[in-house]
């Protein structure tokens, strides 16, 4: 269904187009939600589902949309899709809507929602705007996941709330093992994004300015 | 069409706002007795978790069914009014009782404020035999509110365990009050400092010793106040129950039987006089 232009779409939020390491988007919920997998894992499907569907309306209503008050449709309509998910969660998986806290509610001002329906969805075909508001979620799913993977291995030991460091391994046991307090905190997470970003860009020499 | 114009504009997003909020309206309604029953479940959870029941090494058992648990061990929950008087006593279904249903917020406001008070508590029979009463506590935390629940054992001054929530503190600082190893520290602390009820302390080095401190947590000294002074507030109200029961019990040796009548009939007399 897409030709070969289109594979931008999806190959570049990934990777060369990045929203958190490249575009530099969506910043604040990455810091705060990747103390667990889960949490991470969650958000970044929350986040996925609300770009995608919030672009494919938005493509779909992009020409009856009233210019002067575009922001404010769009807001709406974003806002429906973040409350829904909120609600959902909130009846079937309490523990983690209470993890989540107050982080769902703020998807609304992620933006890179409201970027990729002013920059793309605005003026393009539905189905392109909904793989390129998908593509943009995974992207920012990805890294949400790499910095939660590395911050509840290192901080708790624990992934998805399962033991990979053996208890025996700790101090209080008799080992040699003591978590990292200071990955539990907001601030490793910022230094471990900037960590991901220079990998990033070592392998894609393009990204580094001159 | 001119897409445009003010009319437009207006008949445009005066539909689209109704649609969505239509759509929510229905979703809402739909979802709402899940969500309430999830909120109730983690209240019940809460509740025993303060008392120890339904732990595994001193963590939250996943597996286990919190309102079966709830309805087996709760023995009976009523509400005290400002005086310390108890009303509402319900003896079974724990989940429609005054007590359950006691909103924390409305009541920490008629605390500071004075007004009329409805205290929840809980009396509960523990796998081992033991009576605990548990006695929920709400405050104003750094960013929002905090809660709790502090079960006390039978003896009405030590602390059988105790649980605490917060809707925003700072994770990993003030957040810790949810952690268990900030809310273990109160398991077999005692209410009282030189023979008087007190409170728990959440001082810097305050396990060091003494037998009402417990551990606050650095860098997050005013959670760790507003911790101490919601769990005083409450306290204050709940020590009537507590300390009367004690003076109850002459066969305790706590207090003379004589005067212990003494204090009985002057509390007779003041109740008299208050009507």
């Amino acid at each position: 269904m897409l030709n070969k232009m289109d594979k931008d779409i999806y190959k570049k939020p990934l990777f060369k187009g990045n929203p958190i390491t490249v575009l530099v988007l969506g910043i604040c919920s990455s810091l705060a939600v990747t103390v667990q997998l889960k949490g991470a894992l969650v958000m970044a499907l929350s986040v996925t589902l609300v770009t995608a569907f919030s672009s494919l309306f938005i493509s779909l209503l992009r020409n009856t949309i009233p210019n002067r008050v575009r922001i404010i449709v769009q807001l709406v309509v974003v806002a429906l899709f973040v409350i829904l998910i909120d609600q959902v969660l909130k009846a079937f998986s309490y523990d983690t809507s209470k993890m989540l806290s107050v982080y769902i509610g703020l998807i609304i001002t992620n933006c890179i929602i409201m970027g990729r329906i002013e920059a793309f969805a605005l003026g393009n075909k539905p189905w392109p705007s909904f793989v390129d508001g998908m593509f943009n979620g995974l992207g920012y799913g990805i890294i949400l996941v790499i910095v939660a993977t590395v911050r509840e291995l290192l901080g708790s030991g624990t992934l998805l709330g399962f033991r990979i460091i053996p208890e025996s391994w700790y101090v209080q046991n008799g080992g040699f093992y003591m978590n990292n307090g200071l990955m539990i905190l907001p601030p490793m997470a910022l230094i471990l994004l900037g960590c991901v970003v220079w990998v990033h860009r070592t392998i894609d020499k393009d990204l580094q300015e001159k | 069409m001119n897409t445009n114009s003010n009319t437009y504009t207006i008949i445009y997003t005066t539909v689209l706002v109704v649609v969505v909020a239509a759509i929510l309206a229905i979703v809402s309604s739909l979802l709402k007795p899940r969500q309430i029953a999830n909120v109730e479940l983690e209240q019940m959870k809460s509740i025993m978790l303060a008392a120890n029941i339904g732990e595994v090494d001193g963590q939250p058992d996943k597996t286990a069914k919190y309102d079966e648990l709830f309805n087996s061990h709760i023995t009976s929950t009523y509400v005290l009014n400002e005086k310390g008087e108890k009303s509402d006593v319900a003896t079974e279904n724990f989940k429609e009782s005054k007590a359950f249903k006691a909103d924390l917020k409305s009541q920490f406001n008629a605390i500071k404020n004075g007004g009329e008070l409805t205290l929840p508590v809980y009396e509960a029979t523990l796998d081992n035999g033991e009576q605990v009463k548990i006695f929920p506590c709400y405050g104003a935390g750094l960013w929002g509110a905090i809660w709790g629940y502090l079960a006390v054992k039978a003896d009405n001054k030590t602390i059988q365990g105790a649980i605490f929530a917060h809707a925003s503190e700072t994770p990993g600082l003030g957040g810790e009050i949810a952690s268990p190893w900030f809310y273990n520290q109160f398991d077999t602390k005692v209410l009282e400092s030189d023979g008087q009820f007190a409170s728990v302390k959440i001082v810097k080095g305050g396990a060091n010793g003494n037998p009402n401190g417990v551990d606050a947590i650095s860098g997050a000294s005013i959670t760790s106040r507003s911790l101490q002074t919601a769990i005083a507030q409450w306290m204050d109200f709940y020590k009537a129950i507590l300390t009367a029961s004690v003076e109850s019990i002459p066969a305790m040796g706590l207090i003379p039987v004589e005067e212990a009548a003494e204090a009985q009939e002057a509390e007779n007399n003041e109740s008299v006089n208050a009507q």
